[in-house]
């Protein structure tokens, strides 16, 4: 059997800047935030009063009799899979036992966890609702998806933390190289702006309290930053084996070349500072991917906007592709949309195939002083043009435990 | 406190609607809730709590495989309630 490809032919998204992908993407690209102060009471309780909300709530994209069944992680991942699905020209007619569904969360169901909880203690045992397992589970999201899309080759979700929705892509991708499947819908979703979570992290010193400028707050590689910025939302993909995509005559928007998976054995939440880990998952995926550092153009990172993560991302980034990072425009996303978690790698791989597609890097946002220890091409306040011709585009993700995931994609 | 079946009825169709979605309309006595209804077994539970706290009754899980259509769940609140 010759080797097959794989290619990306739909796109979906609900963002903190946007309800689908052509808001999220004109937003992104005019620089605007997502962050916003929060509105609940409970906000009193944190040091933190901000997060980065998506911008239209589920209810205004879907049946509410839907919705009272499903987490709100679940709802994002039907909402951009539709949108993705529809983009990719609904296939409906392909044959089901080929199609398979990948969709990451980092947390799942935790906002029904812990509102049952409440239900529990509240109201006892009846007043638990019978939907509350399906709705917490982790694997909810895509068992939804696949649910909704008759998939019958496997339906899956790997876990690991921020880098889960990326992890879930590279698995999709793997899953159509090893002919399990010719088109998979795949990504990832968060949905855990809600007190406990937020408490949690913010008991880890990780999240920005910047209260007096929420906007400002996901500042990436500036010397002031102070931590990531809870997002929620989520990106989904539709990726198809290339032949597959051509005979039905579907829209192709790029290819994904390969991915490097590694993993720290550092830390269970802290970056490695050599960023070994993070090196040898680059050098992974441009031979996965018969890239060469030569060939990368722009790279979205995974820059949360922590003190520590961001310059050891950027030192390893520095080192992997060596004089070759001069000619490759890093991109720190996250400053808009803030950290999605387990969507933050899919959302991001959303945007590398619209940046290949506009050849276009979106811009970073907040970088008031670049911080000196940054050597890399860091793209500043205004999109940058990418190159005519064939270029290549990576995309790193990494999450607490040590998980390194960086995917590769190829214009077309 | 005794209840009308036309009251009992009307909070079903409510509930039916809110849990399930389906429209009001289409509840009828007769009505089966599993064939007719398309209620599953997850929004039956709901169903049947709903029913619970708006009746202020209790119906025992052995008694809900019981309840086969609309008017089932209607005669056995109507009775329970009295």
């Amino acid at each position: 059997m010759s080797q097959r490809r794989v290619v990306v032919t739909g796109l979906g998204a609900t963002t903190p800047l946007g309800a689908d992908v052509d808001s999220t993407w004109k937003a992104l690209l005019a620089g605007q935030s997502g962050v916003r102060l929060l509105t609940e009471d409970w906000r009193e309780l944190l040091p933190v009063h901000f997060a980065a909300r998506v911008a239209t709530e589920p209810a205004d994209q879907m049946e509410r009799v839907e919705m009272r069944r499903l987490d709100r992680s679940e709802q994002f991942a039907l909402v951009a899979s539709r949108e993705a699905w529809k983009d990719a020209g609904s296939p409906d007619d392909i044959d089901k036992e080929r199609l398979g569904v990948v969709i990451a969360s980092g947390i799942g169901g935790v906002i029904t966890l812990l509102d049952q909880f409440v239900n529990l203690n509240e109201k006892g045992a009846r007043g638990v609702s019978p939907h509350t397992v399906p709705m917490l589970m982790p694997n909810g999201p895509a068992a939804n998806v696949g649910l909704e899309l008759q998939a019958k080759a496997g339906v899956h979700t790997p876990v690991s933390a921020c880098a889960s929705g990326a992890e879930a892509i590279g698995y999709a991708f793997e899953m159509i190289k090893n002919n399990r499947a010719d088109i998979i819908v795949t990504g990832g979703v968060e949905a855990a702006i809600h007190q406990l979570p937020m408490a949690g992290f913010a008991a880890m010193k990780a999240l920005s309290t910047r209260n007096d400028a929420p906007a400002r707050a996901s500042r990436p590689y500036d010397v002031d930053r102070d931590g990531f910025v809870l997002g929620e939302g989520g990106g989904i993909l539709v990726i198809e084996e290339y032949e597959h995509a051509k005979a039905r005559g579907a829209k192709i928007y790029c290819e994904i070349g390969g991915q490097g998976l590694t993993s720290d054995g550092y830390h269970i939440a802290a970056p490695d500072p050599e960023g070994s880990g993070v090196q040898r998952a680059i050098k992974f995926a441009l031979a996965n991917s018969g890239l060469s550092t030569k060939d990368i153009v722009h790279l979205n990172a995974h820059a949360t906007s922590t003190p520590a993560g961001d310059v050891a991302e950027a030192n390893a980034l520095r080192k992997a592709l060596g004089a070759d990072a001069d000619h490759v425009a890093v991109s720190a996303t996250k400053s808009m949309t803030g950290h999605l978690l387990g969507g933050a790698g899919a959302i991001e791989s959303v945007f590398i195939v619209k940046a290949l597609q506009d050849r276009l890097a979106p811009p970073t946002i907040n970088i008031e002083n670049l911080d000196p220890a940054v050597t890399v091409d860091v793209v500043r306040d205004t999109p940058r043009q990418l190159p005519a011709g064939d270029i290549a585009a990576l995309n790193d993700s990494f999450g607490f435990g040590g998980h390194n995931v960086v995917l590769a994609f190829k214009s077309l | 406190m005794a209840l009308s079946q036309a009251d009992v009825l009307a909070g079903i169709k409510e509930i039916v609607e809110e849990v399930a979605g389906i429209p009001a309309a289409s509840i009828e006595l007769d009505k089966n809730f599993t064939e007719d209804l398309e209620v599953d077994s997850l929004s039956m539970v709901e169903v049947v709590v709903a029913c619970e706290e708006r009746f202020g009754v209790k119906i025992p899980d052995e008694k809900v495989t019981e309840l086969a259509t609309v008017g089932d769940a209607v005669n056995f609140i109507v009775n329970a309630a009295a």
